[in-house]
């Protein structure tokens, strides 16, 4: 009854309900900051920092949709140019240089793809292997030589790659690296005093070695962990049941570790089209474009920010914009099959 | 019982040999560099020079640190890796701090925020353009040197904030309740409880900065147009391509390669005198890292 009389003193009872909901809402949120002000202050750097340098760059992805073709659009000008829609994605996808944007991203899977392949297992092994090591003094010497590469700069291990392969002439031998491998008889003479980094044919085996070498090592930490993880009483109880060796590691090790590895692999797959830009430039020569220009290097050279291109910045973003896009439903898409097939994901 | 035993000892072997043999060969090119620095021209050139230093010289290495050019990037190194590592730790640390806690509106946004950028990613150009612009407010406010510039804008990583906002929220809420009681300030309580109570968090986040500001090269090489502002890694870079380019040997009684080794072990011996120390905290951080909402 009471409502009734409500209903009769107040006309439109929900849109009042809506509004005084709204009202308090605001001001029980105003007061909240008030009392906590401190903690605001607090988050206020990180939320400038990230603001000013990860979510303006992406308001600048706009210029994919701008005319503006000059040198250095500055963040001001890119609402001043004229708006021109898809017309770079049309022309980078079906244009002219089409046959450059294929390639860089077919480039780009092509060697995130067998970087999955032969780097993904490695770091699996050496953990399942660092845990027969008893000796702790022995483990902890491979451990501290393993890591060290992960801690040397992208610049120092090229260097490194650029000079251990070397080219050779009359005077001087080539790398050592090329020495060892025609020795070995992976390589012949004439391959190697070309310089192996100029042969397209061997590019993506460079960049894959390399970073195994670089990260294989403490890439096994964290499966190392989760193996020392499982009870000692589960290996006890397989080899109650006469498991061997192998049965033990199929059966015990590889099921304690399964959602590490699966949350690792989420990981790799939602990077499969981010491939290392800095480690591509700073290795490839035009010699090797063919194998080694993935879609980032491709877009620096476009955009100017390389030598050996233009400037058609709206070229370029549409190439970066569609890949990291692509590369985002990667990471959705694999964080949604894990969560159905093995229950574990990342959020 | 015997088949038992003959399995796990092949493993045993076969898991001691694979090992040695991969350390081996992460090893070896530090080796080798260390050698190649000290090798003579000949040695280097006539492919002597496998493991050990042929005909040992120490005239590289000496012309390395008798270029002023290289005093000064090593400087400048040091100079953004020590603002550069505080700048990020300091606000990453207030941020964290202040997103480990339940009270605060907007909580799951803000995460959400902060995830989001570990997986899109603007691009290049974007970056580029927003840097070029940064660039030039920062020049207009009178800082003109590039240095500041990699120190505030760069090297800011959400993956780090996230491991110490989950570091933050495993501190026990009755610590931080006790000192409210005692009449703590929010910024008291997070000097004086959060920070002690999560040092190896801060140390692992922290050199993750670090490393990562010793060894940045792209936009510094990018941004950096004077080269008296460069850090090591870029001045690396322009002397292997300097060298690359010239068909002839610029010096005589050394290699070019050895000058380029020298300044290798240069630039990592800093990263090898506290690698020892840091090896543990590394380690700790990636099981640290496990991404949770």
């Amino acid at each position: 009854m009471k409502k009734n009389r409500m209903t009769d003193l107040i006309p439109d009872e929900q849109t009042l309900k809506r509004d005084e909901f709204e009202k308090y809402y605001w001001r029980d949120n105003f007061r909240k900051i008030v009392k906590d002000w401190r903690l605001y202050l607090l988050l206020l750097p990180l939320i400038f920092v990230f603001f000013c340098w990860r979510y303006m760059p992406m308001y600048e992805l706009l210029v994919a949709f701008k005319a503006g073709t000059k040198e250095g659009v500055s963040v001001l000008e890119v609402n001043k140019q004229d708006f021109v829609g898809f017309q770079w994605f049309k022309q980078m996808m079906f244009g002219s240089q089409a046959a450059d944007f294929w390639r860089a991203f077919r480039n780009t899977f092509a060697i995130s793809f067998y970087g999955l392949v032969f780097g993904f297992p490695i770091p699996i092994i050496i953990a399942l292997f660092f845990n027969e090591i008893k000796s702790d003094i022995y483990r902890s010497v491979l451990q501290v030589f393993t890591y060290l590469p992960k801690f040397v700069s992208t610049v120092v291990m090229t260097s490194l790659v650029w000079l251990l392969l070397k080219v050779g002439s009359d005077v001087s031998s080539c790398g050592i690296l090329s020495t060892v491998l025609v020795k070995l008889g992976l390589l012949s003479q004439e391959a190697a005093n070309s310089g192996v980094l100029y042969a397209p044919k061997y590019f993506r085996a460079v960049y894959i070695i390399s970073g195994i070498w670089e990260g294989s090592g403490y890439g096994s930490i964290v499966y190392f962990a989760a193996i020392i993880g499982i009870s000692p009483t589960n290996y006890e109880a397989a080899q109650m049941d006469g498991a061997n060796k192998m049965a033990q590691i199929r059966y015990v090790v590889l099921p304690g570790i399964l959602s590490t590895i699966s949350i690792m692999l989420i990981l790799r797959l939602g990077n499969l089209l981010s491939v290392g830009y800095e480690k591509v430039l700073l290795l490839y020569k035009p010699q090797t474009w063919e194998t080694a220009d993935v879609v980032s290097t491709y877009a620096a050279r476009l955009g100017g920010l390389e030598a050996g291109g233009g400037s058609l910045q709206g070229l370029a973003s549409a190439a970066e914009m569609l890949s990291s896009v692509i590369a985002m439903l990667l990471v959705i898409g694999s964080n949604m099959i894990s969560k159905r097939v093995s229950d574990t994901s990342l959020y | 019982m015997k088949r038992l035993e003959i399995s796990e000892l092949i493993f045993k072997i076969f898991a001691y040999l694979f090992l040695t043999v991969f350390a081996i060969f992460c090893l070896y090119p530090f080796v080798y560099a260390i050698s190649a620095s000290i090798s003579s021209i000949d040695a280097l050139r006539t492919g002597k020079v496998v493991l050990w230093p042929v005909e040992v010289q120490f005239d590289a290495f000496i012309y390395v640190l008798k270029q002023k050019s290289f005093w000064t990037c090593y400087a400048n190194t040091l100079f953004v890796t020590f603002y550069g590592t505080i700048w990020a730790l300091v606000v990453s640390i207030a941020g964290a701090y202040a997103l480990s806690k339940k009270r605060l509106l907007f909580r799951r946004g803000f995460n959400f925020l902060l995830s989001f950028t570990m997986w899109f990613t603007a691009g290049l150009i974007p970056t580029w353009l927003n840097y070029k612009a940064t660039q030039s407010i920062f020049r207009g406010i009178g800082i003109m040197d590039d240095k500041w510039l990699i120190v505030i804008a760069m090297g800011m990583n959400a993956f780090n904030v996230l491991l110490l906002r989950n570091a933050f929220e495993g501190v026990p809420s009755e610590i931080e309740e006790a000192s409210i009681v005692d009449g703590a300030s929010e910024f008291q309580i997070l000097t004086r409880v959060f920070v002690p109570m999560s040092k190896s968090a801060i140390a692992t986040v922290g050199l993750f900065f670090g490393i990562s500001r010793w060894n940045g090269y792209f936009w510094a090489r990018k941004m950096i147009g004077n080269s008296t502002e460069w850090p090591l890694q870029v001045y690396i870079r322009d002397t292997l391509e300097q060298f690359n380019t010239t068909e002839t040997q610029p010096f005589t009684n050394f290699s070019a390669d050895s000058v380029i080794y020298s300044m290798i072990i240069c630039a990592i011996i800093p990263i090898l005198i506290i690698y020892p120390y840091i090896q543990k905290y590394f380690a700790k951080g990636v099981n640290l890292g496990g991404v949770k909402e």
